[in-house]
């Protein structure tokens, strides 16, 4: 049962999908997540899923959507500028609450950029990136068992809150191979889908629909929507603490970027710096309530991304000017190695005299 | 005295919000016989688009699921992969089939998608106040283009129908008119032969029908009524552009 | 034998959700139809029946937009 097989990040993702009862997905060619759909291509036709290669990441976002509303369980995956074609698809799943799996494999931008690891998507994917006013839980996986476990509980997630669901990672998380337990799927109780549109055989006529002209109705759907946001601010939240006990500097990284710092705490702590390390694996809705109780017992937050900042803006929501907060980055599709990282990490424990 | 006509079943006994005069209202009420006379209620999906029939599930009583402007194709696509059994159609309008979702419908044609698309093609954008589409006739005044439409400046009317005929995947390919009676039949029995050929797994059918706007052509019903039949049905002449069932029977 | 010998017919207008388009009144071939003097709740002069010289031919519910018209025949 625990045999471990190796994977690489982007079949693990496929797998977890087919055996989280994902039958419908629907993707389009974009560098670096082209494994994905290779993956699905093959497996859907063995599980007797529906695989589509649909003409844009527009029709194929609409696919998903057509099949979440007729039950299936559904996923689409692309990266950065597809995800940006996808954002009016995400919008409407947001209001017409249907459940559904988006997976985003970022790549350097903006524009089209280049095909390397980078964490640019930062703001667009926790921020909503469609129109209107609403949330999407954001999975962010930093090793490739967490990315099967977490592709899996997206599925869940989804259901339970009838929610787009996205899962972001990079080339680096897509291309990595990793050995991994292939768990089947956990029981979790999922309510009934009275929302389907499957003909209305003997029973009344359904309609999905977003169009909401009055104002009043207009506002009572967005509060709707607001008490199911909160209730996933309360429920969903989902982080890694790395030797953060008694740290006196706090890296905050998430994905790629939190592995390097990983590695970079491990040689501060063989040079005798009690250096720490929070990883936030839902970057929507952000683990401000962790981040805050670090607040009480560290003396410096370091946030790394591969950007020029933006869960930046999210830690410093959260510390709310408790505690000092640095920032490096390293935009552009640049991987730094985890020496890199260490130097930082020793210049400030220098500078602010730790 | 024995009924001759009465309202379909699935047509929700309600007023609908269409002007006077407008075709929508018609091409509901076809929709709505079909869906009653060939017992299609427990089985049938209708994707609306965006435009003035996005408030058709106020009318169907079958299930409806919205879509984003000009994404019905697409929509219908995952429904249909997802339950091969049921019955799905778009309803569109000339923007959302032949502009913004130019992509999708192809597309989905192209696939021999087995859904049926019902495009409503009365030249202009009627929901957002009779702007220019794709569709609009050549000298053809519109809030967008104010002096007629040009070729050089706006280019030719779209015609997508028969650019759909021309894909193999595309089983069905029919242009009707509501301009009378005698053509609102033809049109309800070319949108039945459209339903038939997708239940027979033949690939994907599409029925343009010409209709009128009477507000946004700033004529009364009877004069948009009177251009439909003069003027449009010249650009868009009518008829059944591709049947593959037919080539089979022979 | 003319057609309008062999068949009597009728129809009944739902004039509440009549908006007087007209459409009905062009395509009767026997002038059945006229528009009211009175007006509906929607503002309209809604369509009424204007003589008993129905055949009961359907056409005016072809054409009527907006499901108004029911129609009988003996």
């Amino acid at each position: 049962m625990n045999k471990k097989v190796l994977m690489k990040g982007t079949d693990a993702l496929g797998e977890a999908a087919i055996r989280a009862g994902c039958t419908c997905y629907f993707g389009y060619p974009i560098t670096p997540q082209n494994e994905v759909p290779e993956y699905m291509s093959r497996r859907m036709q063995e599980v007797g899923g529906v695989f589509l290669q649909g003409e844009s990441e527009i029709a194929s976002i609409n696919m998903v959507l057509g099949a979440a509303a007729s039950g299936m369980r559904a996923m689409t995956s692309s990266s950065s500028p597809g995800i940006s074609l996808k954002q009016e698809g995400l919008s409407f799943l947001a209001a017409l609450e249907l459940p559904a799996v988006i997976v985003n494999i970022n790549r350097g931008g903006p524009g089209l950029g280049n095909i390397a690891p980078s964490q640019g998507d930062y703001y667009q994917a926790t921020r909503g990136g469609g129109h209107g006013d609403y949330r999407m839980p954001v999975y962010a996986p930093a090793y490739v068992q967490e990315l099967y476990d977490i592709t899996m509980k997206s599925f869940d997630v989804a259901d339970l809150y009838r929610t787009p669901v996205m899962i972001l990672g990079d080339g680096m998380m897509g291309q990595i191979v990793e050995p991994i337990s292939m768990h089947e799927r956990p029981e979790v109780e999922i309510p009934p889908k009275d929302y389907v549109l499957d003909g209305a055989e003997n029973r009344p006529s359904r309609i999905i629909k977003s169009l909401i002209l009055d104002p009043a109705e207009m506002e009572e759907h967005n509060w709707k929507l607001k008490r199911k946001y909160e209730l996933m601010a309360h429920e969903l939240p989902q982080w890694e603490e790395f030797m953060a006990e008694d740290a006196k500097l706090t890296i905050i990284a998430y994905g790629t970027a939190a592995r390097i710092a990983k590695g970079a705490v491990k040689r501060a702590r063989s040079d005798g710096l009690k250096v720490g390390l929070l990883r936030p694996i839902t970057l929507w809705p952000f683990p401000e309530e962790a981040i805050r109780s670090l607040a009480k017992k560290t003396k410096l937050f370091l946030v790394f991304e591969m950007s020029t900042g933006q869960m930046l803006d999210d830690v410093r929501l959260a510390i709310e000017g408790r505690v000092p907060c640095e920032f490096y980055g390293r935009p552009g599709g640049v991987v730094p190695i985890p020496q890199e990282i260490a130097r930082i990490i020793e210049r400030y424990w220098l500078q602010k005299e730790l | 005295m024995k009924t001759v006509y009465t309202r379909p079943k699935t047509l929700k006994p309600v007023s609908n919000h269409y002007c006077p005069g407008c075709g929508h209202s018609i091409i509901h009420r076809l929709v709505c016989e079909l869906v009653d006379e060939m017992d299609m209620r427990g089985r049938i999906i209708c994707i609306p688009p965006a435009g003035c029939a996005v408030l058709a599930y106020n009318y169907f009583d079958f299930d409806v699921c919205e879509s984003a402007h000009g994404r019905g194709c697409a929509i219908a696509t995952g429904f249909k992969r997802a339950q091969p059994d049921r019955i799905i159609f778009t309803y569109q309008g000339d923007g959302d089939m032949a502009a913004i979702g130019t992509a999708e419908t192809l597309h989905a044609a192209n696939r021999g998608e087995k859904i049926t698309s019902i495009f409503v093609n009365n030249a202009v954008y009627g929901m957002t106040g009779g702007q220019m589409a794709p569709t609009t006739l050549i000298g053809q005044k519109t809030t967008t283009s104010p002096y007629g439409r040009r070729t050089e400046v706006e280019g030719y009317p779209l015609k997508i129908t028969e650019l759909i005929a021309t894909l193999p995947g595309a089983a069905y390919v029919a242009r009707t008119s509501l301009a009378n009676p005698v053509k609102i039949r033809e049109t309800k029995k070319a949108i039945k032969k459209a339903f038939e050929v997708q239940i027979s797994g033949a690939g994907y059918s599409l029925v343009e029908v010409l209709s009128p706007c009477p507000t946004n052509w700033n004529m009364s019903p009877r004069e948009a009524f009177v251009y439909l039949e003069e003027i449009m049905e010249k650009e868009y002449p009518l008829g059944v552009m591709k049947d593959n069932t037919a080539k089979k029977d022979k | 034998m003319r057609r309008d010998m062999a068949a009597k017919g009728k129809i009944t207008i739902n004039q509440g959700l009549c908006k007087a388009c007209e459409l009905c009144l062009t395509v009767c071939p026997d002038e059945a139809i006229r528009l009211s003097d009175s007006l509906n709740e929607k503002g309209y002069h809604p369509a009424e029946t204007a003589k008993e010289s129905c055949r009961g031919c359907a056409l005016c519910a072809v054409m009527c937009p907006e499901t108004a018209i029911e129609v009988y025949r003996e």
